[in-house]
């Protein structure tokens, strides 16, 4: 049999044929591969290189360290601490952020309402922009969270910086707090670091008040990512700038007393410089603890601090308007000998009350003082002494005397929040009522009654200007990053120097001459006397047919209904330094303020951190800090 | 005719053999796996690991299969084609039930320490056994209809239990591999054009019993954009890939988006667009090219071969090996949907290698056998 025939010949010759056109095809197939090479590579290809250019390199911002606060022996009294957290970025989330949480829900602990959280940011934001999942994670959780890492698409662990407040509601008015930013925020502010994760912002007190110096400013942080967002190197980094620290003039081991020594009353209580009018210790207990809002406050948390009728979250030191009551006298007293309406020697003879019209004036003493000078008037807080001199130095007086004690009107401390209060005047009442001032309302106003509301402190402020004769005004702020906050030079008090003696020396009697309404409570201790003025401010209004019956004792009152016990001093008497205000609500059984103030006065005196070297520069050249050292 | 191998003659000793090897299209795969270790290397970031050294050593390993196959003389193929067919397809069926379930596919089948993936045993014993049972068929013969069923049935039956497993791109190929052996075979176009008209009627009905991520991945590469981030996101970062290469890329190892891992799988089924990415269009245009140089030494090679069989095992391989790249270079570039094809030679992986190497040896032993005259009646191979 032949190997081959015809047939093997003419399937040759097709297979040849067909190779051919199989070659042909092939041929084609490759130009048309190339011509879409064309296309891609040389016609789109600056397109393409733009956004592979995009892929790669993403521009992040990196978070300024906000800038601490320290008192003024440098001890932090806000600071940052490591914050161990979980972000999620939505559209890396391959599988979903729903899957996603999920997944990380397994390895950290997410309960329904932080994933209903997670879901509402994610719904506001961008898709690129991340989100927090969890933060305040232990050193354990975030580690495991990284183990896991490659099987969380779309998650992002980040060790960042929180705020912390180390001593909690210790401070809480002074320092306020940071919290997350709001829409509102982002409205008034195009700071593009407010659209971090988790960022924060001041929102009271000395945190609300120097947020844009605190904050620092954002840095960038060009990064090559890859395709899951994890960062392969940084190409460049712009590290911003962190916050500038604040230092205030409070001391904190003094705040510390001051607070402790309270104990759980609702006091609002300043303590200051009468030399310069730094303030060593402000306090308004009870307060709250600011890491609650920087964490995130729960709901049973906040609803406690509202309904709290000791009311935490007033600062009662700057926005707590009170009557000064008889602490107002002083003012009335160094008005009057100022003015020349009255001079030490002025005398009246006290017999309870004082009627005016049909009108019948009340002394707190019911069976009256009898024969009644500035001294005695002062030391024993005689009504009636204090209605005869209002009468003869006028509203229009007392008005101009209270508003140069630095009364009625903003201290200008640089905390926000603060209130004015209200020295009342001829055209104050005018602008307010409608109405002409009537003289009965400048005997009220001459014993810090009727119209009359002031801070606490402002009668801290108050107390300092008559202990140093200089026109001192509040500051509790002294250092911002490098720059001293400029103090202007104090003028002097524009009031006699004989009135002021005069008035002095009715405070002094107050509380070291035996007849004194607060000898019991004097400061023994010899240089360390203190001077001060009681006061009572009412709450409620008292009929004058209860003033017939008798009035009702507070011990017998609700709390509520209870008068505000009030005090300012000064120490040492002598050459004083510390001025202190304090103002019990509610508190007017005994003297527990009155104690209360000794005792801080005292140990102000004895840690005496005036003359104590602050470890923040006093002038700029020496700037850097030294530890607290104490002066020989 | 001359008979200048003919049977009376002395066969050629192994040395003889040796030196018929085409040593030019040898010297070319070299130079091709050369540039795809070299992609392998640049893909770890510069790093001979964990890629580039495994896949020398495939290579090598590949070189050895390719020698040793194109030294077997042509005619002990031919014996081999129907019992591999038969061992390939038993295996095809074992996959399916005891298959080691990968990339959520049933493609792998573990015989001790090795892994077998019965698809790719199939693209050679499918050539094989086809130009075995077409080298008996005259030209007239291959069109009558109980010829040509049991042809079909022979490339349909496996392709069927691979779309199964499921692999659509090896599928394709198989199908494709049979068809094309068929046209060259002679196959009348009486039968062709209708076929091919009906095919394309058949489309829509196909499209029922495609699998979902397969028919999202024809819904994707209709729109990209509609699934940026999803789907979408392989065919769009891998053409983003090759675009911003540019006319002259950006260099080796300097592809930012094989680096960074936006290309997916780019060092296995996407390694040809990192190469676009860092060699731009005159790189992907030089590789394209060397693969034409292939495919033309492949042709002239069967066409050369004095046996149907040699001549229809030399066009089935290299064919086969045209369809890998051309399936492959069309995905990556956005030109049809995304299926698990890797560029041979070029991508990571040692099945695909070792099966394009010995399918190389297949071509190279019809090469060297390509005096052999084998009769068309069964009985007398050797």
């Amino acid at each position: 049999m032949p190997l081959f025939d015809g047939k093997d010949k003419s399937r040759y010759a097709t297979f040849t044929r067909r190779t051919l056109m199989t070659g042909g095809a092939v041929g084609a197939v490759l130009g048309a591969l190339g011509v879409r090479l064309y296309q891609l590579q040389i016609l789109e290809g600056e397109q393409f290189r733009a956004r592979a250019e995009q892929n790669s390199v993403s521009a992040r911002l990196v978070a300024p360290l906000r800038g601490r606060i320290f008192d003024r022996f440098g001890v932090e009294l806000a600071n940052n601490r490591r914050n161990y957290r979980v972000l999620i970025i939505p559209e890396q989330a391959l599988e979903g952020v729903e899957a996603a949480l999920d997944t990380v829900g397994r390895i950290i602990l997410l309960t329904d309402r932080d994933r209903a959280r997670i879901l509402r940011d994610v719904a506001q934001n961008k898709k690129f922009v991340p989100s927090t999942v969890a933060e305040n994670l232990t050193w354990e959780e975030f580690a495991r969270v990284n183990m896991h890492l490659p099987y969380l698409s779309g998650i992002q662990p980040d060790a960042g910086e929180t705020r912390d407040y180390p001593f909690g509601d210790e401070l809480s008015h002074v320092l306020g707090y940071v919290a997350a930013v709001s829409p509102k925020d982002e409205e008034r502010d195009n700071d593009p670091v407010l659209e971090l994760p988790g960022f924060r912002i001041g929102k009271r007190g000395i945190e609300k008040a120097y947020d844009a110096k605190v904050r620092g400013s954002a840095g960038v942080s060009r990064v090559e990512v890859n395709a899951y967002g994890r960062v392969i190197r940084e190409l460049s980094r712009d590290p911003g700038s962190p916050g500038a620290d604040v230092w205030l003039t409070i001391d904190r081991e003094l705040q510390k007393f001051v607070v402790q020594r309270v104990g759980a009353e609702s006091v609002a209580c300043a303590v200051m410089d009468v030399q310069n009018g730094d303030v060593l210790a402000l306090a308004s207990t009870p307060g709250y603890d600011p890491n609650l809002f920087n964490v995130g406050i729960n709901a049973t948390q906040w609803r406690g601090l509202l309904t709290d009728d000791h009311q935490p979250l007033i600062d009662k030191s700057l926005a707590g308007l009170y009557p000064p009551g008889s602490t107002f006298k002083p003012a009335v007293a160094l008005s009057a000998l100022d003015a020349g309406a009255i001079t030490p020697d002025f005398a009246v003879n006290c017999s309870g009350s004082l009627a005016l019209g049909n009108y019948v004036f009340h002394c707190w003493k019911k069976r009256g003082h009898g024969h009644v000078d500035l001294h005695r008037g002062i030391a024993q807080s005689c009504d009636v002494y204090f209605y005869n001199v209002a009468r003869r130095l006028g509203i229009d007086g007392i008005e101009a005397g209270a508003h140069k004690l630095g009364l009625g009107h903003f201290t200008n401390i640089e905390i926000p929040g603060e209130r004015a209060g209200v020295i009342p005047g001829r055209a104050w009442k005018e602008a307010t009522y409608g109405a002409p001032w009537l003289e009965g309302e400048t005997l009220n106003a001459g014993i810090g009654q009727g119209y009359v509301l002031v801070t606490p402190l402002q009668l801290c402020t108050m107390a300092a200007r008559v202990a140093s004769g200089n026109e001192v005004n509040p500051r509790i702020v002294r250092v911002v990053g490098k720059e001293v906050e400029p103090r202007p030079a104090l003028k002097r008090l524009a009031f006699a120097d004989d009135a002021l003696a005069a008035v002095r020396s009715g405070m002094n009697a107050v509380t070291n001459d035996p007849s004194g309404t607060a000898f019991r409570f004097r400061i023994p201790n010899p240089g360390l006397e203190m001077a001060g003025k009681t006061g009572t401010a009412q709450v409620r209004k008292i009929s004058s047919a209860e003033h017939l019956k008798g009035v009702t004792k507070n011990e017998n009152l609700p709390w509520k209904l209870r008068d505000h016990a009030l005090f300012i001093s000064y120490a040492p008497v002598s050459v004083p330094r510390y001025a202190c205000s304090i103002v019990l609500e509610h508190g007017a059984i005994g003297h527990p303020h009155v104690e209360m103030v000794r005792d801080i006065l005292i140990f102000a005196q004895q840690r005496d951190p005036l003359k104590l070297t602050p470890a923040y520069p006093v002038n700029a050249a020496s700037l850097g800090g030294a530890s607290p050292t104490r002066a020989a | 005719m001359t008979h200048s191998y003919a049977p009376s003659r002395r066969p050629p000793s192994w040395f003889e053999k040796f030196l018929r090897v085409n040593w030019g299209l040898v010297l070319l795969i070299a130079v091709i796996a050369s540039i795809g270790c070299a992609m392998q290397y640049s893909m770890a970031g510069g790093h001979f690991y964990p890629w580039a050294a495994p896949q020398m050593e495939r290579f090598c390993i590949g070189l050895l299969i390719l020698m040793a196959v194109s030294l077997v003389d042509i005619r002990v193929w031919m014996t081999l084609a129907y019992p591999a067919y038969a061992i390939s397809f038993l295996l095809l069926i074992a996959v399916e039930m005891v298959g080691h379930v990968g990339l959520g596919a049933q493609r792998w089948i573990e015989i001790g320490p090795i892994q077998i993936q019965p698809s790719e045993l199939m693209k050679i014993s499918l050539v094989l056994a086809l130009a075995r049972y077409l080298h008996g068929l005259g030209v007239e013969d291959i069109s009558k209809p109980h010829r040509l069923l049991v042809a079909l049935v022979m490339i349909v039956a496996p392709a069927a239990l691979v779309l199964k497993e499921p692999n659509l791109g090896t599928a394709t190929i198989l199908l494709a591999d049979g068809v094309s052996l068929l046209f060259l075979a002679g196959l009348s176009w009486w039968w062709i054009l209708p076929s091919f008209a009906g095919l394309v009627a058949t489309v829509p009905v196909a499209w029922h019993f495609l699998h979902d991520y397969q028919k999202r991945r024809v819904l994707t590469f209709l729109n990209p954009q509609s699934d940026a981030l999803g789907a979408g996101w392989n065919i769009g970062q891998a053409e983003i890939a090759i675009g911003s290469g540019g006319m002259d890329g950006k260099g080796f190892v300097q592809g930012t988006q094989s680096r960074l891992n936006f290309l997916p799988e780019k060092n296995t089924d996407f390694a040809f667009s990192a190469l676009g990415e860092e060699f731009g269009f005159m790189g992907s245009v030089a590789l394209l090219v060397l693969f034409a140089i292939v495919m033309f030494l492949g042709m002239r090679i069967a066409m050369a071969s004095r046996s149907q069989f040699g001549r229809l095992v030399a066009i089935g391989v290299t064919l086969n090996f045209f369809f890998y790249i051309m399936i492959n270079a069309a995905m990556v570039m956005g030109l049809i949907p995304v299926v698990g094809i890797p560029m041979p030679l070029i991508s990571y992986g040692g099945t695909a290698m070792l099966t394009v190497m010995f399918g190389f040896g297949l071509l190279m032993s019809v090469h060297v056998h390509r005096q052999v005259e084998i009769p068309r009646k069964p009985g007398a191979i050797l």
